[in-house]
């Protein structure tokens, strides 16, 4: 067994795993290959191969819709025996995440999901993902004869490179239907984008006491033209903000130039998203919140008092 | 409806420190906690146990620590527990603790819906759902914000089925399913109870089982250290090298952090 099969069904992630694929097969020596599928799998092929696949399996069967784990775990492990591939690297999405893991154990193989790192060592994939909650990286290796690898979705942009060619493969699968029904699909409400993007991140958390108080933070958000995010419960419980802006470990990840923290206490789980931030700047009430322990600067005060002022210094600043 | 929550303990991550000189972790001796997403599962499972009847079982795998962590499961609402201490489980990768979780779900043999964290809070690798699935050959469903579960009648024989709200990036996906059915829980599927005092007091009495490889028939080349396919190399804190300036008079402050910024070069005008 020896190749490397890309698997996403997000094509720009599936075309940026290829990428960073390539440097890896290369180093690796093994051949590079996607696995597509559902129904348009023979369209998407002829494109992958500008990325570095020089074989596209391409599968279709009824047995893949709706979405079940076991479903797709199965087709990939048939597609990684026709490719004889030893490795294989899935987008770590919601739905890589269910199933990279199945993948694995049907393999009897090891898993790391949410990778943020790849590399090759001593002829060894390396791979590094966050633990202790995110005060800590490991780089670990799988040494099983096959190897599970779910990298975050947008670790890799996805570069086309010159002259890329490839033959495209059709595999017949052997699949038992779902038994999972699908009775609704409800899209989130969209907030204002990318966070990851963000040159200036301004977050709130749990010490703003209404959601009718957002209206104290977003002049100081335009003052420095910046970006609102959040932590989980402000999102998720409290339903103030959109879900899609909040930051941390299960949220958005983003290196701002500058990240400041109001009324947030400072858990692993949220600063972690924030970490490459080159300044932090934090306000809390509460001189002991871990917040200051990873900030540049703080202000300890409570924020209904802090932010109006800063609000008006920075508008001073900046003339607006 | 028979349920059996897995949970696992994990130490306080707040309490970690890390030793400045070499990044590394200082984890001995912190207290060990139940995580948000498995607190949330015992919470459904009891709730469920309410409308529906049947039993709540408690299963978790790790130190011996787990005969006093688990008492808060049974002061929750479980019925019973479960706890596999056995050093031969000790350093077990995810493949090794789901054979050991799985062998203990197939010993308890009758159970309707696994319920568990989608995700453990230290490692948030979300392996054990899928793996324990396939290992007991049961469809699975992960990030479950919302759960209902539907008694109906098929002909003369009772018919199971969870509802279930799958998170998803963009979207809710609604899903149904057949139990039993192995399903991963997030936070917002509720709010958990706290155990009062005369519940904390009755957990004592519940019954509480310790199983060891014997028990559920596992051998030394399943599970533990050896049988690990993942080997970490390192486990360091990234290097954070902040300033830490806190101003503690608001005014000062204010203007001290305006000016900084300024010269850090990070707002530009
Ligand atoms: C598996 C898992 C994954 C998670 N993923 C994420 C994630 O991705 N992102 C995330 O954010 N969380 C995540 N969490 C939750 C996380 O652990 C924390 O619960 C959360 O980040 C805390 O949010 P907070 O700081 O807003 O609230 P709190 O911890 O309650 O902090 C509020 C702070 O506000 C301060 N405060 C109160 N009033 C004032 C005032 N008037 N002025 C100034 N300061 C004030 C308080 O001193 C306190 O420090 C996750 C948890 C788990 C278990």
């Amino acid at each position: 067994m020896n190749g490397i099969v890309v698997y996403s069904e997000l094509e720009e992630t599936a075309l940026g795993l290829l990428t960073k694929g390539r440097e890896l097969a290369s180093e690796l020596n093994k051949p590079l290959s996607v696995a597509l599928l559902g129904e348009q799998a023979g369209d998407r092929a002829e494109n992958t191969f500008g990325y570095g696949a020089t074989q596209a399996f391409i599968a279709d069967s009824p047995a893949l819709t709706p979405f079940q784990a076991s479903t797709y775990a199965a087709a990939l492990k048939q597609i990684m025996t026709h490719a004889e591939a030893d490795i294989i690297l899935i987008g770590s999405t919601r739905r890589g995440r269910e199933l990279a893991p199945r993948l694995a154990q049907k393999l009897s193989a090891g898993c790391v999901t949410d990778a943020i790192s790849l590399s090759v060592e001593d002829n060894r994939l390396i791979v590094e993902r966050r633990a202790l909650g995110g005060n800590t990286v490991s780089a670990k290796v799988i040494t099983s004869q096959q190897q599970v690898v779910a990298v975050m979705p947008k670790l890799y942009d996805a570069e086309p490179m010159t002259g890329g060619a490839g033959e495209v493969i059709p595999v017949s699968l052997e699949l038992q239907g779902p038994t999972t029904k699908v009775l609704e699909r409800r899209p989130k409400e969209v907030g204002i984008g990318n966070l990851e993007e963000a040159d200036v991140l301004v977050c709130i958390g749990r010490g703003l006491n209404d959601k009718g108080d957002l209206s104290l933070i977003q002049p100081l958000v335009d003052s420095v033209g910046g970006m609102l995010g959040c932590t989980r419960p402000i999102s998720h419980e409290y339903h103030w903000l959109t879900e899609d802006q909040m930051v941390g470990l299960s949220g958005k990840e983003s290196s701002p130039n500058l990240y400041l923290a109001i009324g947030i206490s400072g858990q692993i789980q949220h600063t972690v998203g924030v970490m490459n931030a080159k300044v932090i700047v934090a306000i809390n009430n509460d001189k002991n919140a871990p917040i200051f322990k990873i900030a540049d600067y703080g202000i300890v005060g409570d924020l209904y008092q802090v932010v109006p002022k800063l609000t008006e210094k920075l508008q001073s600043e900046f003339g607006q | 409806m028979n349920i059996i929550v897995c949970m696992k303990q994990v130490i306080d991550l707040e309490q970690i420190r890390i030793k400045p000189n070499t990044r590394e972790p200082v984890t001995k001796g912190l207290p060990l906690l139940f995580g948000d997403f498995e607190k949330c599962a015992l919470e459904e499972a009891v709730r469920i146990q309410e409308k529906h009847g049947g039993k709540v079982t408690a299963l978790a795998v790790g130190s011996p620590k787990l005969k006093d962590t688990i008492k808060e499961a049974l002061a929750i609402g479980a019925d019973e527990a479960i706890i596999l201490t056995d050093p031969m489980f000790n350093d077990s990768d995810a493949m090794g603790s789901a054979r050991v979780i799985a062998k203990a779900i197939h010993k308890i043999g009758e159970y309707d819906l696994i319920l568990l964290g989608d995700s453990s809070a230290d490692e948030y690798s979300g392996e054990i759902p899928p793996r324990i699935a396939e290992l007991l050959d049961l469809p699975q469903v992960g990030f479950a914000r919302e759960l209902e579960i539907l008694e109906g009648n098929d002909q003369g024989t009772n018919t199971k089925t969870i509802r279930a709200v799958r998170d998803l990036e963009d979207a809710l996906e609604v899903v149904e399913l057949d139990l039993p059915a192995v399903v991963g829980v997030t936070s917002e599927l509720n709010t958990p109870r706290l155990a009062p005092l005369s519940a904390i007091l009755k957990a004592g009495r519940k019954p509480l089982n310790e199983w060891g490889p014997e028990d559920i028939g596992i051998t030394a080349d399943e599970v533990g250290a050896n049988a690990s396919v993942v080997e970490v190399l390192s486990n360091l804190a990234p290097v954070q090298d902040r300033k830490e300036i806190i101003y503690e008079d608001v005014e000062e402050g204010v203007a001290e952090v305006v000016k900084a910024l300024l010269q850090e070069g990070v707002l530009t005008q």
